[in-house]
């Protein structure tokens, strides 16, 4: 007989989070959910990645595909529906979740969708509000001298994300984030809208990566895999000289492995 | 006025590749925002009162036609005469009636997007009369043969060289140097003031009907408005039926968001409010007043799911924080009404067909409903009309295709993980090295901008199952 699959990747110690990873990371940047997973753990709590989880529906229903966001939806709901927390490293899918799911659905889905988004976090929301995490024993083994950030539009804008990351680098690793001119103007992503209209995406990550390097760090940060894929690939295509990397990342000191769009 | 919004991204194409206007652009999206924000800054009454407006606002539509029931009793009560016209081609021919049984020739205009949306100057044209806007701004782009780019600046595009090369050629005023701003004001000035002297009709829009007493309400910055209200013997006020508010305190109170939300004013150099013809102890004024309420479909919206777009106060704030009208400019959406609020109310006032593109020029980013002083979720109907595309099937079927084939798999978790990390490891085997992909099969969008940065390796997924066994495995043993 097979062994049943165990969900529990950690030993029990406090808050019970289930990790919702976001397709980004799974596929592009497994090391953003090992670094979530191992903050989560240093702030105390006590991990699961549930195995179902694939995607949160938003390529579908920011597309108008409502009719194909909704299962979506409803299987991530059931899926996460035990947890205690739920944490995602990314501000556009706990958006996602805290916000849209419940327009989406009607009825019963929607009292549920309610539930899951009460107990639903962006990763940097939950660490420094929520699980309160203390900086670790060891001293930050890598000498960061200035580190930009990218506040992502849904994180910024539906879940008052802000202060919550840049309190992190402070305390976690003593980065004093540059900030950007015009940190509130979206980067050009926008999901499916960076491909469906690449001209003007194509301006308008010009314009971030300009600010970005405006500000003379030499890394870049930010909350959301999307933004920082589009920022991280524009300035490779250009030959700009800047390293693009998950906040998570960046407070976990998991430094040595290759910036986002740099070879091996 | 014609449409050529179905030429979206090729508007926005040429647009981008106007270096001097793109820059101008620029400095115009840094530099709105900054004065919106310093006169909100000091207004802590902004948030309440946007509260309040919206409640008033959709009491009023809530009951529009008890309101303009009552608009028009008290219009009429004052002496003004009240039309409803249906469609653009009726305000049009109204008007004209109007012009005709007064024999006028000229017409002096204030600033109407109502009449641009009817296309009037053209018909009135196009019928002998000479018409003339008023509006700086809007009399740069008559001259220039354009039409607006932005609903509250029309001529936002141009900049002072262009507009003194265009008077310089269209004045027939002589050699002159015009080497300031206020040089270039004070030349269309004197033009205009003639103007105002001559014309039989002025023709103006209004930000509001206050239903308890028949007044119009109208802001400027240039007082042109009431020069085309008081000069002339017949005024004409157009606007649409959902500009309608019960009481004067309404439009007072919509007012102080207006022009904060606008031009980052506490008050407009003119706040006017008209009431109708003069009286016989009046000294001026018209002698004639008529209001030409539009429909155009606003009927159609507020029967809709779209009916909170009728409580636009247009103020142009979200076209001054949207990173895609900056970057494109008001042009390129191909209309009347550009940005976010114009890429709702284009495909409800024309077609979504004809329009199809513009809900696409959103990435949902939110600095629209932000600062949006009516409340109005614009991201969400933009996001509600992409749906309507997608079940009319007006979006590119293999868009459709490739979100549902993606849909799809994403409901099969574990056939999901399996193609995922097929195609990852495939993915990080060719582009590791390098780090990122210069091109890619059926990424083109993506590639034309932008490399693609490559996997690192195996998926989370695939690593986490690996752990998750090994762990079991251990386990086993002891």
């Amino acid at each position: 007989m097979n062994e049943p699959d165990r969900e529990y990747s950690s030993p029990p110690r406090g808050k019970r989070v289930a990790l919702f990873v976001t397709c980004l990371a799974d596929l592009f940047r497994p090391s953003v959910a090992f670094a979530s997973i191992k903050l989560l753990e240093q702030a105390g709590c006590e991990v699961s990645v549930p195995l179902q989880q694939t995607c949160c529906g938003q390529p579908a229903y920011n597309s108008g595909d409502y009719e194909e966001a909704v299962p979506l939806a409803q299987q991530v709901i059931t899926m996460l529906q035990d947890a205690d927390y739920v944490v995602v490293p990314s501000g556009s899918c706990a958006g996602m979740i805290c916000h849209h799911y419940p327009k989406l659905l009607e009825g019963v889905w929607r009292e549920r969708a309610l539930e899951l988004a009460a107990k639903t976090f962006e990763l940097t929301v939950f660490l420094n509000d929520i699980a309160q995490i203390k900086p670790s024993k060891h001293k930050p083994s890598h000498n960061i001298s200035s580190v930009a950030y990218h506040d992502g539009c849904a994180g910024l804008r539906e879940l008052d994300i802000h202060d919550q990351p840049r309190q992190l680098l402070q305390k976690l690793c003593g980065i004093e984030v540059s900030e950007l001119q015009q940190s509130e103007v979206c980067c050009g992503f926008g999901g499916t809208f960076c491909a469906k209209m690449p001209e003007i995406s194509g301006k308008m990550v010009d314009d971030k990566l300009n600010d970005v390097l405006a500000t003379g760090a030499d890394m870049l940060a930010g909350g959301d895999l999307g933004c920082l894929l589009n920022i991280a690939g524009r300035a490779r295509r250009l030959g700009e000289k800047i390293e693009v990397r998950h906040v998570a990342e960046l407070l976990y000191q998991d430094l040595d492995t290759p910036a986002i769009g740099e070879g091996d | 006025m014609e449409q050529h919004s179905e030429t979206f991204l090729d508007n926005a194409s040429a647009a981008l590749k106007n270096s001097a206007q793109a820059e101008r652009r620029d400095v115009i999206a840094a530099f709105a925002p900054l004065i919106r924000s310093a006169a909100i800054e000091g207004f802590d009454e902004f948030d309440n009162l946007r509260k309040h407006i919206k409640r008033v606002r959709q009491h009023s539509l809530d009951h529009l036609e008890y309101y303009l029931g009552q608009f028009e009793y008290q219009a009429v009560q004052n002496g003004n005469h009240v039309h409803f016209a249906r469609n653009s081609d009726e305000l049009n021919s109204t008007v004209l009636d109007i012009c005709q049984q007064h024999d006028a020739k000229r017409i002096a205009k204030g600033k109407s997007m109502v009449t641009e949306e009817t296309g009037l100057n053209a018909f009135l044209q196009s019928a002998g009369l000479e018409v003339m806007e008023t509006d700086l701004g809007e009399y740069i782009i008559q001259q220039a043969g354009e039409t607006p780019s932005h609903i509250v600046a029309p001529a936002l595009h141009k900049s002072a060289d262009e507009i003194r090369e265009l008077f310089q050629s269209k004045h027939d005023l002589g050699p002159r140097e015009l080497p300031e701003t206020v040089d270039l004001v004070s030349e269309a000035r004197d033009i205009l003031r003639e103007h105002f002297l001559q014309a039989e009709v002025g023709i103006i829009g209004a930000n509001a009907l206050i239903a308890e007493n028949g007044y119009s309400m109208l802001v400027t910055n240039e007082g042109n408005g009431d020069l085309c209200a008081n000069l002339p013997r017949v005024l004409i006020v157009c606007t649409t039926i959902d500009r309608v508010l019960p009481l004067a305190q309404d439009a007072t109170a919509m007012l102080r968001l207006l022009v904060r939300s606008a031009t980052g004013q506490a008050q407009t150099c003119y706040t006017s409010f008209y009431s109708g013809p003069r009286r016989e102890s009046d000294l001026d004024g018209p002698i004639e007043t008529h209001f030409v309420l539009l429909d155009n479909k606003r009927s159609d919206i507020l029967a809709s799911d779209y009916r909170e777009m009728l409580e636009c106060i247009r103020c142009g704030a979200c076209l001054n924080h949207c990173p895609i009208y900056s970057s494109v400019g008001g042009h390129a959406y191909g209309w009347v009404y550009p940005g976010p609020m114009g890429s709702i109310l284009t495909p409800l006032l024309t077609s979504l067909e004809q329009s199809s593109a513009l809900p696409n020029a959103c990435t949902s980013c939110g600095r629209c409903a932000e600062v949006c002083p009516a409340d109005i979720p614009l991201p969400d109907m933009l996001r509600d009309l992409r749906h309507e595309e997608n079940s009319q099937k007006l979006s590119a079927g293999r868009w459709r295709l490739g979100l549902k084939v993606h849909a799809w798999l994403a409901r099969h978790p574990k056939l999901y993980h399996a193609l995922t990390g097929l195609a990852i490891s495939t993915l990080h085997l060719f582009g590791h090295k390098r780090g990122s992909f210069v091109r890619l099969p059926m990424a083109g969008g993506w590639t034309s901008q932008r490399d693609f940065p490559a996997p690192q390796g195996k998926t989370f997924m695939q690593q986490h199952q690996a752990r998750l066994k090994r762990i079991a495995r251990q386990q086993n043993e002891h």
